[in-house]
């Protein structure tokens, strides 16, 4: 959320020609496209078209077969996963992806990680330091609970929450981890109207704060609320791009995917 | 209250020779307490990053073995005739040694098997102690192999000029034994209550949840690797000049069982979850002995660790804060029970 205030139109995620191939099969063919800074930008398509491989792709837990990506001019490609969450892209996971075992506020100080100043001495030999920079943690813990409204649930343990309730905790842990841009695949699935139309506002305010987010999504009236630009996969090729209003209209994304009926039940919920 | 505990322990535990004559049971004591230890350090592992490291025992073996040599000294000749000579030195710089070398391999090992995660990583380790023992059997011009290292001298601490003090006796070892527990236990309880220790419990729960927040889970499984073999490495230096002699028995399949049923039955991912079930199963032999058979204790031993592990599958630990936990919801006023089942 330390997001320098970056003049829009200014590339800060590009995808140039990243191929992706398990063997035999062609998860991605041939994809690029561009994530500008402050821009939310969604990725859609049917089942398997390839949009979670894109994300493991952006974020190091794959490797692209052909092609490179860049975040604000330096290469991914080679990086391990937490390395590029160093970088400020950190992503969130399909299925929901929280530590069960351990309580809310812990999970997020545990997404804090990078923001800690102690090293090992200060651990063992409990120097000033220590205290000081948990104390901060646990602050900004607070902050980001609160943030996404889940406070009330700081001391329950993750694995209780429910699901909607889980998806913040997730988008909370990914904050945590001071990203100057957010990943989100799938956020809403499985959420009931009134948790998305919550998580909605939520990334109002992200982008609010200058954040950059590119969001996998099969809910398309959130689509077409919080996108700037989307960007449609079919069959691990990029068919169509561009903002909501005209991917609506395209007919081969209708064909591949919306289908005819979207316009009406977008207006229906 | 639970701030004190540990501190109530170690007041408690440290009034017992005053009290204890019988040197029978302090031996039991001391050799329990050195099991604790190296039980703390398998729970390092075991329960704070989730890896089950079978192959513990190597680097009790290695402390013991090192820290003996060193205060011992040896002279090998090796590959391509060069002789290694070594003169004795004092015994506290061998048990430094000792830990040293022991978390050395801890980061070999680590580093060996960072790629291996669960069965794999069980194996990489049995594996490693296997070949620690056939080392220790069959160099014998360094270990003496089957005939074991013998006169091991007793722990002296000192300075050239300002006096020595040995630590012959069964209350001044135990002591010893009981200041190095004390240590271990406050470097693992500031390590896992930190930025560190979360850090490992979030390997322990979702690898890939963890790295995508930033955390180079790789280098923190290596650094519990190393802590946690030093701590190892310690207790096998106080078990070796303890006992005065040591034979590649050490490295016993059996000791590595001993450590997890201890940390498991405690509660693993507990701090005093080795500290129980170390004394519950430290103490099991030596009380049973007093009124049954040999056959028998074995079998009241297995029994006792089949009845902890059906009922308090858990740990005992964790079940005792459970039941704590849920007493003190009992006891709060009906106004605030609200609010918390209405929260839930």
């Amino acid at each position: 959320m330390s997001v320098a205030s970056v003049a829009k139109a200014q590339p800060a995620l590009s995808i140039e020609h990243v191929a992706v191939h398990f063997g035999g099969l062609i998860a991605i063919s041939d994809m690029t496209f561009t994530v500008n800074e402050g821009e939310v930008v969604s990725l859609i398509g049917p089942n398997g078209a390839g949009k979670t491989t894109a994300f493991n792709i952006v974020t190091g837990f794959l490797r692209p077969t052909k092609g490179t990506v860049h975040y604000r001019g330096a290469p991914l490609t080679d990086l391990k996963p937490h390395e590029v969450a160093s970088r400020g892209l950190v992503r969130t996971f399909q299925r929901t992806s929280v530590f069960q075992s351990v309580n809310v506020f812990e999970n997020v100080m545990i997404g804090l990680h990078r923001r800690g100043r102690s090293r090992l001495w200060d651990t063992l030999l409990a120097l000033p330091r220590e205290k000081a920079s948990e104390r901060e943690l646990r602050t900004r813990a607070s902050e980001i609970l609160a943030m996404v409204g889940i406070e009330h649930r700081a001391r329950d343990l993750a694995g209780s929450l429910a699901y909607g309730d889980q998806r913040l905790l997730g988008v909370a842990m990914a904050l945590a981890a001071d990203p100057s841009m957010l990943l989100l695949d799938e956020p809403v699935s499985g959420m009931n109207a009134t948790e998305t139309a919550r998580f909605m506002e939520l990334l109002a305010r992200l982008r609010g704060l200058g954040m950059t987010i590119l969001l996998v999504e099969h809910d398309m009236p959130m689509v077409m609320g919080v996108s700037d630009r989307i960007v449609v996969l079919n069959y691990g090729r990029i068919i169509a791009e561009g903002p909501p209003a005209a991917i609506q209209g395209n007919p081969e994304v209708i064909r591949a995917y919306l289908g005819e009926g979207v316009k009406k039940r977008a207006r229906g919920s | 209250m639970k701030r004190y505990l540990p501190w109530i322990a170690l007041i408690a535990a440290a009034s017992i020779p005053l009290w204890l004559h019988d040197p029978y049971i302090l031996n039991a004591f001391i050799t329990t307490g050195i099991f604790i230890i190296a039980a703390m350090s398998l729970n390092l592992l075991l329960g704070y990053t989730g890896q089950l490291n079978l192959g513990q025992v190597a680097f009790f073996g290695i402390g013991a073995y090192t820290s003996a040599l060193v205060s011992l000294g040896f002279d090998v000749e090796l590959i391509g005739g060069i002789r290694v000579v070594h003169e004795p030195w004092p015994v506290w710089t061998g048990l430094l040694i000792g830990i040293v070398v022991s978390a050395f391999c801890g980061y070999i090992v680590g580093k060996l098997s960072f790629r291996v995660r669960g069965a794999y990583f069980v194996i990489v380790t049995i594996s490693f102690a296997e070949v620690v023992r056939l080392v220790a059997l069959n160099w014998v011009e360094l270990t003496q192999g089957p005939l074991a290292l013998t006169s091991i001298p007793p722990v002296t601490l000192g300075l050239p000029g300002l006096g020595y003090y040995d630590f012959f006796s069964k209350q001044s070892y135990f002591y010893l034994v009981l200041g190095v527990l004390a240590i271990s236990y406050i470097i693992i309880s500031r390590l896992v209550n930190s930025r560190t220790g979360r850090a490992m419990v979030a390997l322990k729960e979702n690898e890939s949840l963890a790295v995508s927040v930033g955390i180079d889970v790789t280098s923190y499984l290596v650094l519990a690797a190393v802590v946690s073999a030093g701590i190892a490495g310690a207790a096998g230096g106080l078990y070796a000049h303890y006992l005065k002699i040591i034979d590649p028995d050490v490295f016993l399949f059996l000791y590595t069982v001993t450590m997890v049923i201890m940390v498991v039955t405690g509660g693993k991912g507990t701090l005093a979850g080795p500290v129980v079930g170390g004394l519950i199963f430290g103490f099991i032999p030596v009380f049973s002995r007093s009124f049954v058979g040999p056959e028998l204790q074995w079998i009241i031993y297995g029994v006792f660790m089949i009845v902890i592990v059906f009922v308090l599958p858990e740990g005992i630990v964790p079940a005792i804060e459970k039941w704590f936990a849920s007493k003190d919801k009992s006891r709060m006023p009906e106004s605030t029970q609200a609010q918390v089942q209405d929260a839930s």
